[in-house]
């Protein structure tokens, strides 16, 4: 019951070391680097982000947004391990299945009001309110909170919700089943607090910057659509005096060449380097250009639907066809921005994860090139009777170029015919959903840093399995992964079973490839979901 | 006259009823919905989300919904993608933007390109003739995915002059570039069909005689040839304008403007509906209203014209 | 003979010998006048070079348009450009294919884009707009009410579900054009017919009797075919960038094939990250494909101006 406490007070030290305790003074109090006295942080994001109401939120700049002007239960540091936020700790019983919160009284919302442990109840409640509809409602289904599936279905009502405030500052959860990582769910923004009275106040104007009212480091205070987004120091916020970045801007550019170029011209600090651009980069800036490794994962799916060609149901072409992608041509010359080589669906960043020994990623490129060629004759495809397919992908620039990079690979070593299609958007989903396609693109990023956000998409039942793959000891032992200690051994032999059948083609593993400025300070460059915070980052003079 | 412009007014409303219900099943058959998304969502979810928007309704339930809350409510409905904001509020934010380096972009495209035209036309096959040609030829082939990054590396990169982008309230730093952008690809084409235009009707009978009377060549332009040279500009105008007013989604892609344009060409692409009605609602009315001006600028230009 | 008709029946036919005459020697007077139209017939001669090009081109490739030289992708900025040595004329593009052979197929892909597109947008758009104005009153009301609405219509949407109710084909992609670049033309048309129908010359037609149909193509259609011409020459370079639009929304061309508009957008992309050849090359030959429509364009409207006699 007590096991959480101890790594708790580890993490908290770990965070006042790197994240707390500078002053105004003018030097960082753990670095003793000498702070900027221009405390702006000015970030590039794709496009409009959309929303910043914790429960409604959807996409990744937004929830960047958000976890600045939200605190929830609990926070990352750097390296992604759990550390208090409004929080100060939790308890657990033995089953695992009821969590217990103590909230600090110290945190306030920019109002001046307490943070409550009713407020999370609210929040919480909000979140899997079928009027509300929050896209994100499924998340707190994953987190198995006691009736939340239920309830979004509107068999039960809001209150039914396992989520009760013993006091004011005692939150309890009730699970339906066991969860060992609930505690890290919480650091998600869906589960941070909402403001009641605001919201009933104004309805849906209430995130406009003149209404929002926060409990985070940071406070709206301009928002103009498809330009900028800026938020500034919180006062009240509890934490407060360790904060050191004054001012975040987002500026909403949509052509990373462009962004690129306003960065060079000192309009950013932050921006993504385009595919290709950054061995250049690095040599021209070489403190600047930034390469770490993300919890996604890039490749193709085989249809083995009914829909799906004959030749694919042949294990030994599919396996031919993974074989014979050169992944080093793509990473090290297409992309070129520190990206790892996939063999494996789950990435190697996964926490708890180690990447099973694979016979394809021990051999050589052209010992591959030569088993797939082998594979592919005897499945009885060759110059007489050559396979040809197509392959879907959606329109991008660095999409297109890999399609391309594959058929002409399978073309010159396998003699394979591909016909390639680019679809806009949501056509391409469309299509590929309704398995109208005989290889699609794919990829994912992880929901939570754990194996099975990956491999649980090749569950036959899942709402993701686009390539329709079906193997009943993967989802044995997957359903067996939810519930064991030690799932290392479990999530080897899933692995090894992709890497035998390859319902896909695993191709590559992303990375966070970008230009900062190297007066940022204290970039979480090894929290894999990258997550951060503002109030941890810190502008050093120069 | 006036019966005719309130006759006009009158058959507006049918157009933009038509409008509407074309675009609205257009984009109900177009796949994909405002919720596709690389994870597709629980069925559950999906259905709570759907009914939030009244998309669990028959078609034309929701259609009728959507013209009863317009015309009772003036409300064009929440947006699908930017779940804080409704139609309203994004139309009120962007229109401004797009309509004020719209409109500069216009006028600027239009004197420069006119003048261009006559110009070159008036000094047929002389240094003027080739500048105006040259110019007019350039603006062409730069279009606006070259022109903006090839701006901002100038001015902002290397000269260091102007900021790379957004607004600012429109201040002009933030102005001149989109502006530019913008108006070139336009002032070509102007120029051209102005140019070839004049250079026709120079070569009318009615101009050949006012010229044999002995009227001085400035007096024949101004009086007699201006007028019926600028009918086709006209023609070729009014869409332009409908266009640039509404934005430019290359504008408001570069330069981080905010405008209608991105509000448009996004709502299209992420299935938007009630944005993309909304936008297309004020496209179609803008249509109309720059049509009706056309066709009375007709009749100024040559009073024969009859409608 | 003469005697025994009316004054009307008399006039009129004169009027129609006169036309009937005079229309076939405006298209030999026109075909002689654009042959001496000097900087028409150079442009001629530079398309018909461009052609060439398109067609003997591929006969000095060392490379197809889809081969990946694996030697100098990821390392395009440095060994890339181009050279004679490495056998790519014109460089590589970004993924290391020859830009030489792609070129080619793009010019050929995109002239045919351009040219094929702007003669539907004004065969259809001619029609339609000499229709709407010289009919005029409540027929013309109409058929400019459509026009308007199809103008609102987001093109996206039109061919997104082009694409999906008829599949890829570069066939669909000409439909696509069409079907989006006809209504200005028709506007243009139209205003033009509204001045002309007022004109003496057509009141003269239409008093001596002349059917309608006749006073369009016999009189109105010539008058006009000026302006026309111009503005198709004008929609053809506006064509081929539509055509790279329709292309990512996933109608049109697709990989390994390749367009102008589709190249250089590509290159404008990288212009900064010192590859400018990408970019360089498909503009110069976009640019060149601009004068010649240019000056083509200007040449038929002198020679077909039907005043300068």
């Amino acid at each position: 019951m007590h096991k959480h406490t101890g790594l708790l007070i580890a993490g908290f030290l770990s965070s006042t070391v790197f994240a707390g305790a500078a002053l105004a003074a003018g030097t960082h109090l753990q670095t003793g680097e000498a702070l900027a006295d221009d405390q702006t942080f000015t970030y590039r994001i794709l496009d409009e982000h959309s929303s910043v109401d914790p429960q409604v939120v959807e996409d990744v700049s937004g929830a960047e947004i958000v976890r600045d002007l939200f605190e929830g239960l609990m926070n990352q540091d750097r390296d992604g391990n759990l550390v208090p936020g409004v929080a100060t700790g939790f308890t657990t019983n033995d089953a695992k299945d009821v969590y217990t919160f103590t909230l600090r009284d110290s945190a306030k919302w920019s109002n001046g009001d307490p943070v409550l442990a009713s407020d999370f109840v609210y929040a919480w409640k909000r979140a899997v309110d079928p009027e509300l509809s929050s896209p994100y409602a499924w998340f707190m289904e994953l987190m198995s909170i006691e009736n939340a599936a239920a309830i979004i279905a509107g068999e039960k009502p809001l209150d039914d919700l396992g989520v009760s405030a013993i006091d004011d500052h005692t939150l309890q959860v009730r699970l339906s089943a066991a969860l060992p990582y609930f505690p890290q769910m919480t650091t998600h923004s869906t589960t941070f607090p909402a403001p009641q009275k605001v919201i009933e106040t104004h309805g849906n104007a209430w995130t406009k910057p003149e209404n929002i009212v926060s409990n985070g480091a940071y406070i709206l205070t301009e928002h103009l659509p498809q330009e900028r987004s800026v938020r500034e120091r919180n006062p009240l916020y509890w934490d407060n005096e360790n904060t050191i970045v004054e001012k975040v801007v987002a500026l909403v550019i949509n052509d990373e060449n462009v962004a690129l170029t306003r960065y060079m011209a000192g309009e950013l600090d932050r921006t993504e380097v385009p595919a290709g651009q950054f061995p250049r980069l690095q040599k021209e800036h070489p403190a600047e250009a930034i390469s770490f490794p993300r919890l996604c994962s890039y490749y193709y799916t085989f249809n083995l639907s009914e829909d799906g060609p004959e030749a694919f149901k042949d294990p030994r072409v599919r396996q031919a066809l993974s074989l014979a992608v050169d992944r080093k041509i793509i990473t090290e010359k297409i992309l070129a921005g520190g990206q790892p080589e996939a063999y494996t669906f789950a990435p190697e960043a996964t926490a708890g994860f180690t990447v099973p020994e694979v016979e394809m990623s021990a051999m050589t490129q052209s010992e591959r090139d030569s088993l797939a060629k082998e594979l592919l004759a005897e499945a009885g495809y060759g110059p007489d009777n050559p396979l040809s397919f197509n392959m879907i992908y959606n329109t991008s620039e660095s999409h297109k170029k890999i399609a391309v990079a594959l058929g002409q690979m399978w073309k010159q070593k396998l003699g394979v015919q591909t016909d390639l299609g680019n679809l806009e958007w949501k056509v391409f989903l469309e299509t590929r959903g309704n398995q109208d396609f005989d290889l699609a693109r794919g990829a994912w990023c992880g929901d939570y840093n754990e194996a099975s956000t990956f491999l649980d998409l090749l569950q036959s039942n899942s709402g993701y399995n686009d390539g329709k793959y079906q193997n009943d000891r993967v989802d044995a032992l997957l359903a067996a992964a939810k519930i064991s200690d030690n799932t290392t051994k479990l999530y080897t032999e899933v692995e090894q079973i992709l890497a035998q059948e390859s319902p896909i083609i695993p191709i590559y593993h992303y990375a966070g490839v970008y230009m900062m400025d190297s007066d940022v300070g204290n970039w979480p460059v090894d929290n894999v979901e990258q997550n951060w915070y503002s109030k941890n980052l810190y502008k050093i003079a120069e | 006259m006036i019966a005719y412009i309130i006759r006009r007014l009158l058959a507006a409303i049918p157009t933009i009823l038509v409008l509407i219900v074309a675009s609205f099943f257009l984009m109900r058959f177009a796949p994909g919905g405002p919720f596709t998304s690389e994870r597709p969502l629980p069925p559950q979810v999906l259905a709570n989300i759907e009914a939030r928007y009244g998309l669990d309704q028959p078609l034309w339930k929701q259609l009728y919904d959507y013209l009863f809350n317009i015309i009772f409510h003036f409300d064009f409905g929440p947006s699908f993608k930017f779940k804080d904001r409704d139609v309203n509020d994004i139309i009120a934010q962007g229109f401004p933007i797009s309509f004020t380096y719209g409109a500069l972009s216009f006028l600027v495209a239009t004197v420069v390109g006119v003048s261009l035209g006559i110009a070159a036309a008036i000094r047929h096959n002389t240094w003027v003739d080739y500048f105006a040609v040259g110019l007019g030829i350039a603006a062409q082939a730069l279009p606006n995915f070259i022109m903006g990054p090839i701006l901002i590396l100038t001015f902002t990169l290397w000269l260091g002059l102007l900021p790379g982008g957004g607004w600012h309230g429109g201040q002009w730093q933030y102005l001149i570039m989109p502006v530019i952008a913008l108006s070139t690809s336009y002032m070509g084409s102007i120029a051209r069909i102005t140019r070839s235009s004049m250079l026709e009707v120079l070569n009318s009978n009615f101009i050949r005689t006012a010229h044999a009377k002995g009227l001085p060549t400035r007096t024949v332009i101004w009086r007699h040839a201006l007028k019926p040279t600028l009918l086709p500009v006209v023609s070729y105008l009014g869409p332009v304008f409908v266009y640039v007013l509404t934005g430019s989604v290359f504008v408001d892609m570069y330069f981080s403007t905010g405008g209608l344009g991105q509000a448009y060409g996004g709502s299209a692409l992420s299935r938007d509906y009630a944005v993309l009605l909304g936008v297309t609602i004020l496209y179609g009315i803008l249509t109309v209203a720059v049509n009706l001006l056309t066709d009375l600028a007709y009749a100024w230009f040559d009073p024969k014209i009859r409608f | 003979m003469f005697a025994k008709s009316s004054k009307a029946a008399q006039i009129a036919e004169e009027v129609t010998d006169f036309t009937a005459v005079q229309g076939r020697s405006l298209w030999q007077d026109a075909r002689a006048r654009f042959v001496q139209n000097r900087a028409a017939r150079a442009c001629v001669l530079v398309l018909a070079l461009i052609v060439a090009f398109t067609i003997f081109g591929p006969l000095f490739a060392q490379w197809n348009n889809e081969e990946i030289d694996w030697d100098i992708i990821g390392n395009v900025a440095a060994q890339g450009m181009p050279s004679l040595a490495t056998g790519h004329y014109f460089g590589v593009d970004d993924l290391g294919r020859d830009l030489y052979s792609r070129v080619i197929q793009a010019t050929t892909t995109s002239l045919l884009v351009g040219l094929i597109g702007a003669s539907m947008a004004l065969f259809v758009g001619t029609i339609y707009g000499i229709i709407s104005g010289f009919v005029g009153g409540r027929t013309d009301s109409i058929m400019m009410r459509i026009v308007d609405i199809l103008m609102a219509i987001p093109a996206t949407l039109v061919i997104i579900l082009l694409l999906v109710v008829a599949g890829r084909s570069f066939f669909k992609l000409f439909i696509a054009l069409g079907a989006v670049s006809w209504l200005s033309m028709s506007r243009i048309v139209r205003g033009q017919t509204l001045a002309l129908k007022h004109r003496e010359f057509i009141e003269a037609a239409r008093a001596a009797g002349v059917s309608e149909i006749t006073i369009m193509h016999r009189h109105i259609l010539p008058n006009l075919l000026g302006v026309v011409v111009v503005y198709a020459s004008l929609m053809v370079p506006e064509m081929i960038l539509a055509e790279s639009f329709i292309s990512f929304l996933g109608l049109g061309v697709s990989e390994p094939y390749t367009s102008l508009g589709s190249l250089i957008s590509e290159g404008a992309g990288t212009m900064a990250y010192g590859t400018l050849w990408q970019l360089a090359i498909p503009l110069f030959f976009y640019v060149a494909i601009i004068i010649t429509m240019f000056f083509i364009g200007d040449g038929l409207r002198d020679a077909l101006d039907p005043k300068d006699r």
